[in-house]
């Protein structure tokens, strides 16, 4: 926790329109730190994790990645994307590659792997999620806890400094959430810094070195697990989401 | 009747001729509604089925005959359509020289149909030999319509019939599908000036009829063009069409486009996918795919549509059939004519849009499986 900073919120300011989504967001997490986002839903946290990678654009503050100010404008946001991965609520692989295709695209195209070398590196990132065996199907062939640790091996094979997380088992059915989280939870061991939006509570108590808590565009609570989960804590604002979601 | 299993239910399965006629009986003569409806469809299949031979086969005449004898006769006349076949197929192709053009057409033909089998893609390997044998192909084709290695010089302007149709219908389509892909991504370009030129480009064709672009190409392009350069008709009509029938599948790709989920673009965006590489590996196979159907729609009518430059005075198939029945010696006869080169168009047509059909499985298949 004490490493460089992998991600550095300056008040940060985003708005659809007149809506205020990001609030003077201040916010930074040291590289290998494992950070739990929470809030209700329309708090924010999903645009703030998707600034981080440029997927959202803010209109002031800086967001820094790596020692980058990652900005659509400069091309610098996509300078970092290579080094972010990101695994979405939906999924979204390709449906028309087979999920080894959909881990070797990005690693040939992008950093300009050649195939042998990046079949060998999508093949392990599938063999980490346990799905090797799945790497020749289609992605409509997979279950939904199948299809979202392919897409979790997908952004592993560009070996990524940072994973960014958007509520991952939030479209599984329940009986797949577990397989996903267990596959998060082995990545978390390994030391990659991790941002994760997500409600699943157990796992952020699990594995998150911190947890913030947005509210309407604005971080309400940035504490460890330890006195996040605090019935005694002074925080309100956190007992009455714990209340609402435990 | 009632069996308790289904081994003895398949043992007690009626034979076929049984299976037949309750089919029969159940589907055609249910009610008195479905047996009035039954008899009448019946009838008609009958009288079209039956005059339609009578005219086909029964009453027709074959060489050798003259007009007289057909007429006589009062059935089609096909000693006319063998005296004329190759005016039809070739028009004004030198006539020693036409065997060229047949085996243009062949070589073409072998070429797209090896060209549909997807396993011919498959791989990268594969794609290169592809590439090469259609470079190759092209040259054969230049060679044998134009000319060279020992070969008579033919005149561009001689080329008409089938030939000429195939060549606008498949090089049009061919280069109005790449000009259709760059306006439909230029149409959703996130740059306003781009954007604009393409809308206003798609509105402009799509909102004037090809007939009056065709008359635009053949007689405004030679003022427009500096003097002393002059464009072949078949250029001027090659353009004409490209322009076209671009608009139009620039549309269709556009609602491919658009249905593909927000999800996948982001996706693509997150993996650092730049621009191009998204589209051509991420959105535009899956955006073609789903409008394959409505690609092979617009391929139909475009192929059917190049008979349209009889009206720039080219001979393409229907230009030939129109000056077939020109001949003194069997004036009067064009019906046959006309059959001949609309069973060209339906069996062109007809396998464009089985294809079509069979590759949408295919694909299907590929997803699901």
């Amino acid at each position: 926790m004490t490493g460089p900073n992998a991600v550095t919120f300056r008040k940060v300011n985003k708005w659809y329109g007149r809506l205020h989504v990001l609030k003077d967001i201040d916010l930074t997490v040291a590289e290998g730190e494992r950070l739990v986002l929470c809030g209700p839903s329309g708090s924010g946290k999903s645009t703030l994790v998707y600034c981080v990678n440029g997927l959202e654009e803010y209109q002031s503050g800086d967001v820094v990645v790596h020692g980058v100010r990652v900005s659509e404008d400069d091309g610098t946001a996509d300078e970092v994307r290579p080094s972010i991965g990101m695994v979405f609520q939906q999924f979204n692989l390709f449906p028309h590659m087979t999920v080894l295709d959909n881990c070797t695209l990005a690693p040939t195209k992008v950093l300009g792997a050649a195939r042998s070398e990046a079949r060998d590196v999508a093949l392990a990132a599938l063999e980490r999620v346990h799905i090797a065996d799945q790497a020749e199907k289609f992605p409509s062939q997979l279950s939904g806890g199948q299809q979202q640790r392919a897409a979790i091996a997908r952004a592993l094979a560009m070996k990524p400094r940072l994973i960014l997380f958007d509520e991952p088992t939030s479209a599984l059915d329940p009986e797949m959430v577990k397989e996903v989280l267990d596959t998060m939870v082995g990545l978390a061991d390994d030391g990659i810094t991790m941002i994760c939006v997500t409600h699943e509570m157990g796992f952020a108590k699990r594995v998150a070195d911190r947890i913030v808590m947005m509210e309407r565009g604005e971080i309400v609570a940035d504490a460890p697990p330890s006195r996040f989960f605090d019935r005694d804590q002074g925080n309100s604002r956190v007992k009455a989401f714990l209340d609402q979601i435990l | 009747m009632v069996s308790s299993t289904g081994r003895a239910f398949a043992e007690s399965r009626p034979s076929l001729p049984a299976r037949a006629a309750s089919w029969i009986w159940h589907n055609l003569f249910g009610t008195l509604l479905n047996t009035a409806l039954t008899l009448l469809a019946g009838l008609l299949v009958y009288r079209i089925v039956a005059s339609g031979l009578d005219w086909l086969v029964f009453r027709a005449t074959v060489a050798p005959a003259e007009i007289r004898t057909c007429i006589d006769n009062g059935g089609a006349c096909w000693a006319f359509l063998q005296d004329k076949w190759r005016l039809i197929l070739f028009g004004m192709f030198p006539y020693d020289e036409q065997w060229r053009a047949a085996l243009a057409l062949a070589v073409f033909g072998g070429l797209v149909i090896t060209s549909c089998v997807p396993a011919a893609w498959a791989t990268a390997e594969r794609r290169r030999w592809m590439t090469a044998l259609w470079i190759v192909g092209a040259g054969i084709l230049g060679v044998l319509m134009l000319g060279g290695l020992g070969l008579r010089q033919v005149e561009i302007r001689l080329w008409s019939g089938l030939p000429l149709t195939v060549m606008l219908a498949s090089v049009g389509m061919f280069l109005a599908f790449f000009l259709a892909l760059g306006l439909a991504l230029g149409r959703r370009s996130r740059l306003p000036v781009i954007r604009w030129i393409c809308v206003v480009y798609i509105e402009l064709i799509r909102g004037v009829p090809l007939i009056s672009l065709l008359f635009m190409a053949n007689f405004l392009l030679p003022i427009v063009m500096p003097a002393g350069m002059t464009v072949p008709n078949l250029l001027r009509a090659q353009v004409a069409f490209v322009l076209f029938f671009a608009a139009y599948m620039a549309e269709t790709i556009r609602g491919g486009l658009q249905a593909i989920p927000e999800g996948q673009y982001r996706a693509a965006k997150a993996l650092g996918l730049g621009y191009w590489h998204s589209m051509a590996y991420v959105i535009l196979p899956q955006a073609l795919r789903t409008v394959i159907p409505s690609l092979v729609n617009i391929f139909i009518g475009g192929f059917k549509d190049t008979s349209l430059v009889v009206v720039i005075s080219m001979l393409d198939l229907l230009g030939t059939a129109n000056s077939a029945k020109a001949d003194t010696r069997w004036l009067g006869l064009f019906m046959e004519a006309y059959f001949f080169i609309a069973m060209i168009y339906l069996a062109v047509c007809a396998s464009m849009s089985w294809y079509s059909r069979w590759l949408e499985r295919r694909l299907a298949a590929g997803e699901r499986r």
